[in-house]
């Protein structure tokens, strides 16, 4: 780090959620945890309901479907929720939009500006994991896991970032400090790789793949 | 030559180019990057594939530095 440098290498945007604790990997990992522990609270209970109506008589057996059927949607509708983080925004002119993928295309590799392409999300391998930068959004892919983090960059002059700029202030910002992305980001949702990618656009599920 | 940039809505803007033998450049240079700062904006160096610092001052010897807005959760 050179003179120029700011003193503490920390995001400055830390400054606005200064009630929050910075992220590090145990956080993120007791994030995790509550994460499946809340799932597990949605789906035994309905789980164990469905099994006890059929036991107590098979003529309960729509009840215990509908309880099942709780069971699978709940969860489905959390990574759901999780999955938006990865929309694409409406684009902004053609100019624009060619002027910020350029930019952007300087920043990563070949292989991420060809997988941003074809997918719209730039990869970023990171301490926490693999992310995938959108727009107004990321993917932290580790192992089986993948969290969803909703974060953008802000428009305060009301004028709209071309999507090829949205990924870029998201990629510097992750690279500039990794763990305080994390904290300023909001979490979305936290599940199996499996739920997030049934959700994610058809084309955004091989960015997934490639990465995973 | 060095090249301040702003990522705004026409993709980016060219602020200021300068190189360290032409003082009237990076007189130029620093004063466009303060104001930039000023309005809130903060200013990013690429260090390679992975690494980038945030800088206060205008780092008169990089190629290109980059101001973007800042970031929130959504």
């Amino acid at each position: 780090m050179t003179a120029t440098d700011a003193s503490d290498g920390l995001l400055p945007e830390l400054a606005n959620v200064y009630w929050r604790p910075r992220m590090t990997p145990e956080r993120l990992r007791r994030r995790e945890q509550l994460w499946t522990l809340t799932t597990l609270a949605h789906v035994v209970p309905f789980v164990l309901i469905a099994i006890g109506m059929v036991l107590l008589s098979p003529l309960a057996l729509p009840v215990s479907l509908a309880a099942l059927a709780h069971a699978w949607l709940i969860p489905a509708l959390y990574a759901r929720r999780g999955a938006t983080v990865t929309r694409a925004l409406t684009p902004a002119a053609a100019a624009p939009e060619r002027a910020a993928l350029g930019l952007l295309g300087d920043l990563v590799d070949r292989d991420a500006r060809e997988l941003h392409a074809r997918t719209g999300l730039v990869p970023e391998p990171g301490r926490l994991g693999t992310w995938l930068v959108g727009e107004v959004g990321a993917l932290l892919v580790a192992g089986r896991r993948v969290s969803c983090w909703c974060v953008r960059a802000t428009d305060p002059d009301g004028s709209r970032l071309p999507s090829g700029d949205r990924v870029a202030h998201l990629l510097l910002a992750l690279r500039s400090d990794e763990e305080g992305f994390a904290t300023v980001a909001n979490l979305a949702f936290s599940g199996a790789r499996w739920r997030v990618r049934r959700r994610l656009p058809k084309r955004q599920r091989a960015a997934l793949d490639a990465v995973a | 030559m060095s090249r301040l940039i702003r990522m705004d809505g026409s993709g980016h803007t060219t602020l200021a180019e300068w190189t360290t033998d032409d003082p009237a450049s990076v007189e130029a240079a620093v004063a466009a990057f303060r104001d930039e700062l000023e309005q809130g904006a903060i200013a990013m160096v690429t260090r390679g594939p992975g690494h980038a610092d945030h800088v206060r001052e205008l780092p008169l010897d990089e190629q290109l530095v980059i101001v973007r807005r800042p970031i929130a959760g959504g």
